[in-house]
């Protein structure tokens, strides 16, 4: 079959599964007072289609910021206005203000997922079929196989056509920065960069490896000569782009301050809910919420994050190339989930959205990383009743990948890039067989993760833990990130270079 | 080229085919549901609830039991696992009961169902020829397997607007796949078995009898037409066994004959081209004068309800006068397999021409009566490709002409979304499998077919936005069902054609 319908088919496949996931219900479906995502965004529409523009992020009589206040960037600002714009013509109760407070029907259940639908067909999903089409290896079967996977990955569909967010704006937008940089075009992949940045201010968990990966190019093209006009190009483009987006908010200097104020709220605490990260874990041992400081959390995430991220970093510096930021992107965006501060469990999509694109090669790491980092987001789920889709999609993914990539076959040491390990256990135990042990590894990790999210939807906890199951899990999946940061951080900096991946270096 | 992954069981793609359609149907759980699930619910409760001499006779709900009793077995014995989910929905007064337990419950019963399904898909897959080597996306198993498994009407009738069809056409293609492999009896068994399940299948029954009657009977000794007689006849004592005192009963459940000509959505057949003439001649006749407006009765063919009435200027038509155009239109065909019988391939294109024959010509047909023409007409597309033109031509309309059936806006973007997957499928596919020899389809019928856009286009987003979606309301269904009627009389024709000029060439290589 041709290439272009084998295409289109996975396309449909994946806009059908999106839509199907649809159907189920939304963050805080029927529960007043604060209800959920879902009335947040609603919220944006009403409050960027009524109040002025000076008024978005600031506390007053018409906009209570306690209730769902404006807490990302002005492009997702832009985009509800835009959405507000569309409701007004449909129905104009969907953005009355005040008065549209928890408004939920059918139709604007259908009008608001129709939005999510919208901006995934016109942003996302080109950038997945490029990049899968310009930076897979393999024959044309293994690239539309690889388009199948990304497109059917539970995680983004979950949280975006379940819960509902627009995750797939800000990270279709960071895909299409790669693949601008990737096809040599610096400057648009810069803007496209730039324009995530201003959508959702997660996004600044890649910006590093973005600006080591450009400031490397540039420095190798020679800072006295080319790469000096490269870097200026860029800076220009870059900081164009953010004047404007901010361009409303720069006539009063108390707009980006309390907008920035509303980006980083570092007043809220390390961190809130059970997530999978450092701070949450270590807080079960030591309380440390309550022990130090706000002054001295901040520096500790602070410093630990750096830490993290310095190695990589500078690896990247001093090889950019397109393998070494793809893994600096995973690298990076785990040292902030892990180490950061106010990290919300969503967050780790942006680490396993970067881990599929991987290739082929790293698949098995790849598929136990995606299952589990999906795991650590069962009790989100469960809560918002998405239950059925959520064990349908990842049974659907999970053997879709394991049949087209048949990963554990290939799993051989060489694959795993096992090399590392051997040299570092050669001295104290030479016979190991460490594909197996891997192979082992894996399973017993699916077993108790099955395990686990059976316990939390079915059994009671002891009522001296009522917290017990959702702990259990975040501790679980933290242990593994951990375990997969160390992991890619000496993939990265102690691998040579993939010859495959010769094809599109700059 | 090779698939990614090799396989280390030639049959997985099967599996993994099967398992990627049944996850979808789970995602699909929470779709709009006709009043049909209401239907299967309530026989489920009466079966439960009363003894057996009451099933035909229990009219609480208007949805009485109108299917044959091995039916009605079958939902006896859902309902002992319906028990587990929700007790309430076995309650019969409990109408419109449709609890999230309920609902899925019934929803994993179809999926369940659709095991026999897939076996006999498999069945099916084993009676074609196939070429080694070949790239696993141009096999002819896998084709046929991506056809049948993800068809669209099938998915959309049985999962969004419910009904167990596809356990229905499970049982008819192991039937037909039972026939491929000369085990006649096990074939015949099926079929009684299947007709015993739902009495719509007399449509292709005519072939059934001709086929093994001329094939199986006379060639070879008595005994043989003795044991097919005995085979069916004990079927059907078993089925309508403990019914015997009710018979009248029942087959009057079984036909009613009071509903109308066409069905509320108007089925893509002859009928629909007859009624829209006679619109089309009163309004003429009213223009010129030649008709007084008084004397005509009420516009009520554009209304959505089921009711009898009568043609204004062409004569009217009565079940019987359809019942003898059906007749008439599968008897040409029932001779042809009777003088040259051309095998399993002679009788499967039999079964399709009299499926699309009493679809055509029938009483009160309902548009999913399509998918009897459709799924058995897969197995040949993938075989010849002038079949593949005609099943191209048929799938496309013919599923086409099911939108109507999910007329709710959240299914709108699902139903869209599915029918261009399996429209891409089933083109590029058959195009890949018979590559050499030109285009499958001629300039005008994709006309035809690409004229489908701009049709879905005005009924579902232009005309409910102007003004006269409320005084003509039935438009868009009339406008759809008189468009695909003309496709599917096209691919009949077609059909036709094709079994007469194939026994021709049989004809032509016996002289030499």
């Amino acid at each position: 079959m041709e290439n272009w319908s084998l295409f289109s088919l996975c396309v449909l496949l994946g806009l059908t599964s999106r839509w199907a996931v649809s159907f189920h219900s939304y963050s805080g479906a029927g529960k007043p007072p604060m209800f959920g995502d879902y009335e947040a965004q609603r919220h944006w529409q009403e409050v960027t289609y009524n109040l002025p523009v000076h008024e978005w992020y600031f506390n007053t009589t018409n906009n209570d910021l306690n209730y769902w206040g404006l807490d990302y960037p002005p492009l997702t600002a832009y985009h509800s206005l835009v959405c507000a714009y569309v409701a007004k013509l449909l129905n104009p109760e969907w953005v009355e203000l005040h008065a549209s407070r928890g408004y939920e029907s059918h139709s604007h259940k259908l009008f608001m997922r129709a939005t999510v639908l919208f901006t995934d067909i016109l942003i996302y999903i080109p950038a997945v079929l490029l990049y899968c089409f310009y930076f897979c290896d393999g024959s044309s079967k293994q690239k539309v196989a690889t388009a199948l996977c990304i497109l059917l990955y539970p995680g983004l569909i979950l949280i975006d056509y379940g819960h509902f967010q627009y995750n797939s704006v800000s990270l279709g937008l960071a895909l299409w920065g790669i693949l601008g940089l990737g096809l040599g075009w610096d400057l648009f992949g810069s803007l496209a960069f730039t324009l995530a940045l201003n959508y959702k201010q997660m996004e600044l968990y890649h910006s590093l490896p973005f600006f080591c990966y450009l400031l490397g190019k540039c420095i190798k093209q020679g800072l006295t000569g080319r790469g000096f006009f490269q870097l200026a190009k860029i800076s220009l483009t870059v900081l164009v782009t953010f004047a404007l987006c901010w361009m409303p908010f720069l006539s009063d200097p108390k707009q980006p301050l309390q907008v920035l104020h509303r980006l980083f709220p570092f007043g809220r605490g390390l961190f809130e809910d059970k997530v999978a990260n450092t701070w949450c874990s270590l807080n079960v041992l030591i309380k440390i919420k309550t022990l130090l400081s706000r002054e001295t959390q901040l520096f500790l995430s602070f410093a630990l994050t750096l830490l993290f991220i310095l190695p990589s970093s500078l690896k990247l510096l001093s090889k950019p190339n397109l393998w070494q930021f793809k893994l600096a992107l995973v690298n990076s965006s785990l040292a902030f989930f892990l180490f950061s501060f106010q990290v919300h469990e969503k967050s780790i999509l942006l680490a396993a959205f970067y881990c599929t694109h991987l290739g082929f090669c790293l698949f098995l790491r790849l598929m136990f990383f995606l299952f589990v980092f999906f795991h650590s987001m069962l009790p989100l789920l469960v809560k918002d009743g998405l239950l059925l889709p959520y064990v349908v999609t990842s049974l659907a993914f999970l053997f879709l990948s394991l049949y087209l990539l048949s990963a554990l076959e290939r799993s051989t040491e060489e694959e795993l890039r096992l090399g590392i390990y051997r040299k570092l256990t050669r001295h104290w135990l030479p016979k190991l067989n460490l594909s197996r042990i891997i192979k082992w590894k894996f399973w017993f990790s699916l077993v108790a993760m099955a395990v686990l999210s059976f316990t939390s939807v079915w059994l009671e906890p002891p009522a001296k833990f009522p917290d017990l199951f959702p702990v259990l899990v975040s501790i679980l999946s933290f242990l593994h990130f951990l375990g997969f940061i160390i992991y890619f951080n000496l993939v990265q900096l102690m691998e040579p270079q993939r010859k495959k991946s010769q094809k599109k270096t700059n | 080229t090779v698939m990614a992954a090799p396989m280390t069981n030639d049959q997985s793609w099967f599996y993994a085919l099967a398992l990627g359609v049944s996850f979808l149907k789970c995602l699909l759980i929470n779709a709009y549901h006709s009043t049909d699930f209401e239907v299967h619910r309530n026989w489920l409760a009466l079966t439960h609830s009363l003894p057996v001499s009451q099933w035909y006779y229990e009219a609480t709900s208007e949805w009485t039991l109108d299917y044959p009793p091995l039916f009605a077995w079958f939902e006896y014995g859902l309902s002992h696992i319906a028990c587990f989910f929700d007790k309430e929905m076995l309650v019969v007064p409990n109408l419109n009961y449709a609890s999230p337990a309920t609902v899925l419950f019934q929803r994993l019963s179809v999926i369940v169902a659709d095991v026999v399904f897939f076996y006999a898909v498999k069945e099916c897959c084993k009676c074609l020829r196939e070429d080694k080597g070949k790239d696993l996306l141009g096999k002819p198993s896998f084709i046929l397997t991506g056809l049948l498994l993800w068809n669209f009407g099938l998915l959309i009738v049985d999962h969004i607007h419910f009904q167990y069809n596809g356990f229905l056409f499970g049982v008819l293609l192991l039937s037909i796949a039972r026939h491929c492999q000369n085990r006649h009896f096990e074939g015949a068994f099926l079929f009684s078995v299947l007709l015993n399940l739902k009495h719509i299948y007399l449509y292709i029954a005519p072939a059934y009898g001709i086929y093994l009657l001329r094939c199986f009977c006379f060639t070879q000794s008595n005994a043989v037409l003795v044991t097919l007689g005995t085979i069916v006849l004990s079927t059907f004592a078993v089925s309508f066994g403990p019914f015997i005192g009710q018979l009248p009963q029942v087959l009057s459940r079984l036909f009613p004959f009071k509903r109308g000509l066409c069905h509320a959505y108007w089925a893509p057949n002859i009928w629909a081209l007859y009624n829209i003439a006679d619109k089309a001649f009163s309004i003429l006749g009213v223009k010129f004068r030649l008709l007084d407006i008084n004397k005509l009765p009420k516009a009520s063919m554009t209304g959505g309800l089921v009711q009898e009435f009568q043609h204004s200027v062409l004569p009217s038509v009565s079940p019987l006068a359809t019942l003898v155009c059906t007749l008439l239109s599968i008897l040409p065909a029932l001779f042809k397999i009777w003088h040259r019988p051309n095998g399993a391939r002679g009788f499967l294109r039999c079964l399709v021409i009299c499926a699309l024959g009493s679809f055509m010509f029938g009483w009160h047909v309902h548009e999913k009566a399509i998918l009897m023409a459709i799924l058995p007409l897969s197995l040949l597309a993938v075989d010849s490709r002038k079949d593949a033109g005609i099943f191209l031509m048929l799938s496309v309309t013919g599923h086409y002409s099911l939108f109507p059936l999910l007329f709710t806006t959240q299914e709108l973007p699902i139903k869209i979304f599915l029918m261009l997957l399996f429209t891409i499928f089933s083109l590029a596919s058959l195009k890949t499998l018979f590559r050499k020899g030109g285009a499958l389809l001629n300039p005008l019928e994709v006309t035809y077919l690409l004229g489908l856009i701009p049709l879905e286009l005005i009924c579902e987003f232009v005309y409910p936005l102007t003004v006269w979606q409320k005084t003509f309301p039935f438009l868009p269904l009339m406008l759809t069902s008189v468009y695909c009627a003309l496709g599917v009389t096209y691919a009949f024709i077609r059909l036709y054609n094709s079994l007469l000029t194939c026994s021709d060439t049989t004809k032509k290589t016996k002289m030499q």
